[in-house]
């Protein structure tokens, strides 16, 4: 065993960021490298779809530490280089370059690539996709005022982008094959919510619709429709979901499923060898089944949570599932699952507002969703996430209720 | 130098809660803790511009309506990942049934 190898991050994403600096946080004092495939400083990635295009935030403004945190924690980087092999026998990895290189522990956070659609003219010049850095400097330029912008896909990205899109002066056509907006992810009251603000903000909005091809000339000018209608174009934005980059964990031999399988602690079926974000597939802390998490809370928890794994804690990862989305001037949230619940339970807000309480028999609150003007949910949703840690039942009556405080609620739950 | 600006009523905040109030171009959030002493910060998240006053109070410690950032808002203490800058804190003081903040001079 060589104890003077490094710790190394394969991925200098949200989650492999965040989880060097935890490192050093946790009081991890050994060599530690973070390897990433792009030339920049780790980042979030929320605002690609947003204020990086909207203001043009600078890239800097969504870094996970700087340059000088790294090199003064002694956190070595190298940025812009690929891993082409794990050997996990001998715990060692070869670069692109051919270099090898030993490790004590290795941490997968290979995050995921944009799906490319499978179709005639996907290459063409102006077929965007969004999921790194330099893909939003990418778009930027391309969403002017009057330029005409095509999203297929009608998910988050997608329909950020929308938003992004339509409040700098662009016309803007989203396309989704499903029957409604975000379905995977959101219950059909939310999906609901968001047609109508896209629709009452000038965008238009096509379900159950079909593709059959972008065409150009070098450079998309219009998108094609299985009827034949042509969609007329300067820019096709495809938002289609993501790859989990599992191929490296796979080619070594480890357990993959829809991404590398872990277990609580975020090993995987190597025992030196860990993986979170998105590219890990780690059992659900309710029900134990393996799921996947394409979320900001999600890499930014595992990876805090797997320093303290790689430095022998043997707690298991109990996040609660949330994310936010910010569409206009509306923002929506969701905190822990939907899918189980044997009752729904829906209280109406102020300004076309809506929280969701998702229930079980017993009626314990299992998640939570909410929907309204700028973050006037968020509060409710934190209250939400408290309420669901508590497992206590609760009275359904006053969930229903606008004028009944959740935190008083809560209050009352933990005087039990 | 420094001069008292009225932010609120006292009134205007219930225990255990903030308030956000706008000033001369910036944004400030003013909390009324549950012993009913009164704090005032900057009104905006160190790690994204957020409003903090769509933000939890519980206890001595606002949470930001995005992400899991935390601050003791009666220090501006920064209470770990993903903030680490704290928050500007100002004087506050409650005079004829009105919360006032100490701003600078500009």
């Amino acid at each position: 065993m060589n104890h003077s190898a490094p710790i190394i991050i394969v991925g200098a994403g949200h989650a492999g960021g965040r989880a060097a600096l935890a490192l050093r946080e946790q009081g991890y004092a050994g060599p530690l490298l973070l390897i990433g495939d792009e030339p920049h400083l780790p980042y979030e990635r929320p605002a690609l779809s947003k204020q990086l295009l909207l203001d043009s935030q600078p890239a800097a403004a969504c870094h996970i530490g700087s340059a000088e945190q790294y090199l003064t924690l002694a956190i070595e980087r190298l940025a812009g280089v690929r891993v082409a092999a794990i050997q996990p026998q001998s715990r060692r990895i070869r670069l692109h370059d051919g270099r090898e290189l030993d490790y004590q522990q290795l941490l997968l956070a290979t995050g995921g690539r944009a799906r490319q659609a499978s179709l005639p003219g996907a290459d063409l010049a102006g077929v965007q996709l969004l999921r790194t850095l330099d893909d939003a400097a990418a778009l930027r330029p391309r969403l002017q005022a009057g330029q005409r912008l095509v999203v297929v896909g009608g998910g988050f990205i997608g329909l950020e982008v929308a938003a992004s899109a339509r409040q700098l002066g662009c016309a803007v056509t989203v396309l989704e094959a499903g029957d409604r907006l975000a379905a995977r992810a959101l219950p059909p009251l939310i999906s609901a919510k968001l047609l109508a603000l896209h629709h009452s903000r000038g965008v238009e909005v096509r379900l159950g619709c079909q593709i059959a091809a972008f065409r150009g000339d070098g450079s998309v000018n219009a998108v094609e429709l299985a009827d034949g209608e042509l969609l007329a174009c300067d820019t096709v934005l495809v938002g289609i979901g993501i790859q989990p980059n599992t191929e490296l964990a796979a080619a070594a031999g480890l357990a993959v499923g829809n991404g590398i399988r872990v277990d609580a602690r975020l090993r995987t079926s190597d025992a030196h060898i860990y993986a979170v974000g998105d590219a890990c597939e780690f059992p659900c802390p309710v029900s134990g089944q393996p799921q996947r998490l394409e979320t900001w809370r999600n890499a930014e928890e595992q990876g805090r949570h797997v320093a303290r794994s790689l430095l022998g804690a043997a707690d298991a990862y109990a996040a609660l599932p949330w994310f936010w989305s910010d569409q206009f001037d509306h923002s929506l949230q969701l905190a822990g699952q939907l899918q189980a619940a044997a009752n729904c339970v829906t209280r109406a807000l102020p300004d076309d507002g809506l929280l969701l309480f998702y229930l079980d028999a017993a009626e314990r609150l299992q998640g939570a969703c909410g929907w309204g003007a700028g973050n006037s949910i968020a509060r409710d949703i934190k209250l939400a996430e408290l309420l669901i840690r508590s497992g206590k039942p609760l009275p359904t009556a006053a969930l229903a209720d606008p004028a009944s405080s959740l935190k008083s609620l809560l209050k009352g739950v933990a005087s039990v | 130098m420094s001069h008292w600006i009225a932010a609120c009523d006292v009134d205007d905040i219930e225990q255990e809660d903030v308030l956000r109030f706008d000033h001369a171009g910036r944004t400030y959030a003013i909390y009324r803790a549950p012993d009913d002493q009164f704090y005032a910060t900057a009104g905006t998240c160190t790690h994204e511009k957020v409003h903090l006053a769509d933000g939890l109070v519980m206890d001595h410690i606002i949470e930001c309506p995005k992400h899991n950032g935390r601050f003791d808002y009666r220090s501006g203490k920064a209470l770990g990942a993903p903030v680490c800058v704290n928050l500007q804190t100002y004087p506050v003081k409650l005079e004829a049934g009105r919360v006032w903040i100490a701003l600078a001079d500009a």
